[in-house]
């Protein structure tokens, strides 16, 4: 009978998950988030609790058979989000197991092909976050941006923004994911924030920030325009680079 | 700072900067360790696009764009009527540390027209460097302009604290430079880009020896030739790039397509159309010699001294050189892979990697995204069926352009990922 081991969306959740169809040597069997959980016929639930042990096991051994770039592929897939992910990322860390071989660049086998590609994707949502956060400065001297990527790259962010911001207090917030990361001018931390119901993400209220904000904001509206090379413009060029689902929240697109 | 004033300014000055295409921010190696602000360690970062589809990535604007010279080709030249303003350096160094700290740019690129003479100019440029390194610790992407005939001390100076340096040559001949630049000696350009080249050379190996060497020029020098204003063909044009990236070690060459701004009868008038398909063409030359191992010479010649327009530089000398293929994919070594169109770099290190597990058919290439498109008639590989070898090379074009419509229309900006 096929069983499905429900894991509460986090990392270490889902290596646990990975430990136990190892452990009971499980072969019919799917992995999946408890936000996705249906009642199934044909199948029996089990929930999985986070094991930090048994994660840093599964992930210690695969350290010993991938290189950077192959413990990406798996991570990178889970920070994807992508519906049902986790099967093609248990039969790629099973494939890595079994074989002789590294796999990771074997990049005629399907499985790695396919996480190969969605690292590719997120990593490049990673370098479009890096581009396109735009911080605000907020009366109590906060730089405030908020996100909604598509993957969750919040935590593959963190390290790019706190070395280069390492001397102003700053807050990136994923407002599709309500969780965000806030640097102290010491240390970057995971933050869960409450807006007020006025508080408008798209806005520069100047209730909210610095009465400069906004002057800046235009400086930079007026620069990207002068920029622009008339008889050079090319539409699709343009949106292919900086695609509309981002431009909600970036400063040169905004009505002032 | 007052807002409005500063806004007028920004206005006229960005928009005098524009025409220059180096947008580059990659290169450098400045790390924040000061706990100051900012970070050029990392590969640069295009922070938007203009609605040309060129990176943004740094401030570009001119200090002043009141000039003594008549360059024929610059909207800052003496006899153009057109509104002037000048910065203060102040007003540049709080701009950039504002604009930065928003995350809208990577740094700033400073470049002006010559007020009084090269050196008062010069020095004007060195001073807003220096105020962003020693009073704001900055330590983002600083590009300064080298102004022509500029003394050695100041560009010493510049660069203590720039990433790079440029002076652009615009004019690929010294013919034309003559009839569109009378002001201007080559002998002005090559002083500045001498002293920067020595002066590089000179600090790293200093830094070998002592450690503290300061760093200088971190991301080197590089230049810009306008395309299509004085004439020459894309042969002189490959040549003196090749001459400058040789002779100086530039790290880059653009090339920028005219944009008429003039009625001047020396020069392409208004309306005239910016030779977009050219420049990228001149790009992906660029390429093929900086990154694909080709000589300059393979590609462009006396015999060909025009790039053609309908189809890229590799795919053209594949079909000049027809009698080097097909390549074996599960044999050839990287130079030869390199050489078959429809290869990027990117596909090449994949296939050298994925032929280690399984001999490749046209299936894996292509999941591994080889444009088979082109690349079917240049390779052979585990499949047994490939195309028939004595495809002439007229008709094996004809058969690409065919299939290939939609690709090469938008093939017309060198931000594109040039040989897909
Ligand atoms: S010296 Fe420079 S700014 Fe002045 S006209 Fe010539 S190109 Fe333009």
């Amino acid at each position: 009978m096929q069983k499905v081991l429900i894991y509460d969306e986090t990392f270490e959740g889902f290596l646990t998950a990975v430990f136990k169809v190892y452990e009971e040597k499980l072969k019919t069997v799917q992995i999946q988030k408890n936000r996705n959980v249906q009642s199934s016929f044909f199948g029996e639930n089990e929930e999985i609790i986070s094991d930090k042990v048994k994660a840093e096991r599964v992930w210690s051994g695969l350290q010993k058979k991938l290189t950077p770039l192959g413990r990406n592929q798996i991570y990178y897939s889970f920070l994807s989000e992508i519906s049902g992910i986790e099967n093609t990322m248990l039969a790629y860390i099973q494939q890595v197991f079994s074989s002789v071989e590294s796999i990771e660049k074997d990049y005629a086998n399907p499985i790695v092909l396919q996480l190969s590609k969605i690292m590719r994707s997120v990593g490049r949502e990673k370098h479009r976050m890096e581009a396109f956060v735009r911080f605000k400065l907020t009366k109590d001297e906060i730089y405030f941006a908020n996100i909604e990527p598509d993957f969750n790259v919040l935590p593959l962010i963190a390290k790019h923004f706190k070395s280069r911001y390492a001397d102003q207090k700053w807050v990136i917030y994923d407002i599709k994911r309500k969780y965000g990361l806030y640097y102290n001018l010491n240390h970057v931390e995971m933050i869960v924030m409450d807006f007020p119901n006025e508080f408008d993400f798209t806005k520069t209220s100047s209730d909210f920030f610095d009465e400069e904000e906004l002057d800046f904001h235009e400086l930079w509206q007026n620069y990207f325009k002068s920029t622009t090379i008339e008889s050079r413009k090319n539409r699709l060029l343009h949106v292919r680079h900086v695609p509309k689902r981002y431009w909600k929240y970036l400063s040169e697109k905004q009505p002032l | 700072m007052s807002f409005e004033r500063i806004k007028e300014k920004l206005n006229i000055l960005a928009d005098a900067a524009k025409y220059d295409v180096s947008c580059a921010s990659s290169g450098s190696n400045r790390a924040n360790t000061n706990k100051g602000l900012g970070d050029a360690t990392g590969m640069g970062i295009c922070h938007t696009y203009t609605e040309d589809g060129r990176c943004v990535s740094l401030l570009k604007i001119l200090l002043t764009n009141h000039c003594i010279f008549d360059c024929a080709y610059c909207v800052t030249r003496k006899s153009n009527d057109i509104k002037r303003a000048a910065f203060k350096v102040q007003e540049v160094v709080d701009l950039t540390i504002n604009f930065y700290r928003r995350n809208y740019i990577e740094g700033l690129f400073l470049s002006s027209g010559i007020f009084k003479n090269a050196d008062y100019t010069m020095e004007r440029l060195v001073l807003v460097a220096k105020k962003l390194r020693l009073e704001e610790n900055f330590n983002g992407y600083i590009h300064l302009k080298s102004i022509p005939g500029a003394s050695d001390e100041l560009m010493r100076e510049a660069g203590l604290y720039a990433d790079r340096l440029s002076v652009n040559i615009e004019i690929p001949t010294r013919e034309g430079l003559k009839k569109l630049a009378p002001d201007k000696k080559r002998e002005d350009f090559i002083k500045p880009m001498k002293k920067v080249k020595n002066e590089i050379i000179q600090y790293k190996s200093e830094k070998k020896i002592i450690r503290s060497t300061p760093k200088y020029a971190p991301a080197g020098q590089s230049t810009q030739m306008i395309i299509g204003a004085s004439g020459e063909n894309d042969y002189q044009i490959m040549t003196a790039s090749h001459f400058f990236y040789k002779k100086f070690n530039l790290k880059r060459v653009y090339y920028s397509g005219y944009v008429p701004i003039s009625y001047d009868s020396r020069l392409p008038q208004i309306g005239t159309e910016v030779p977009m398909l050219r420049e990228n063409r001149l790009y992906q030359t660029d390429w093929l010699m900086r990154f694909y191992g080709f000589h300059v010479h393979e590609i462009v010649n006396e015999t060909h001294q025009h790039l053609e327009l309908d189809i890229d530089p590799k795919l053209a000398w594949a079909l000049r050189n027809i009698h080097e293929f097909p390549v074996d994919v599960n044999r050839a070594d990287k130079r030869m892979l390199a050489r078959v169109p429809g290869l990027g770099m990117t596909s090449v290190h994949k296939i050298l990697q994925a032929r280690k597990f399984r001999q490749l058919n046209w299936d894996h290439l292509k999941r591994i995204g080889v444009a088979l498109n082109r690349a079917q008639y240049f390779l052979v590989c585990s499949s047994g069926i490939f195309e028939r070898r004595d495809l002439e090379p007229a008709t094996i074009k004809g058969l690409i352009l065919q299939n290939s419509a939609s690709k090469y229309r938008l093939a017309t900006s060198n931000q594109l990922n040039l040989f897909g």
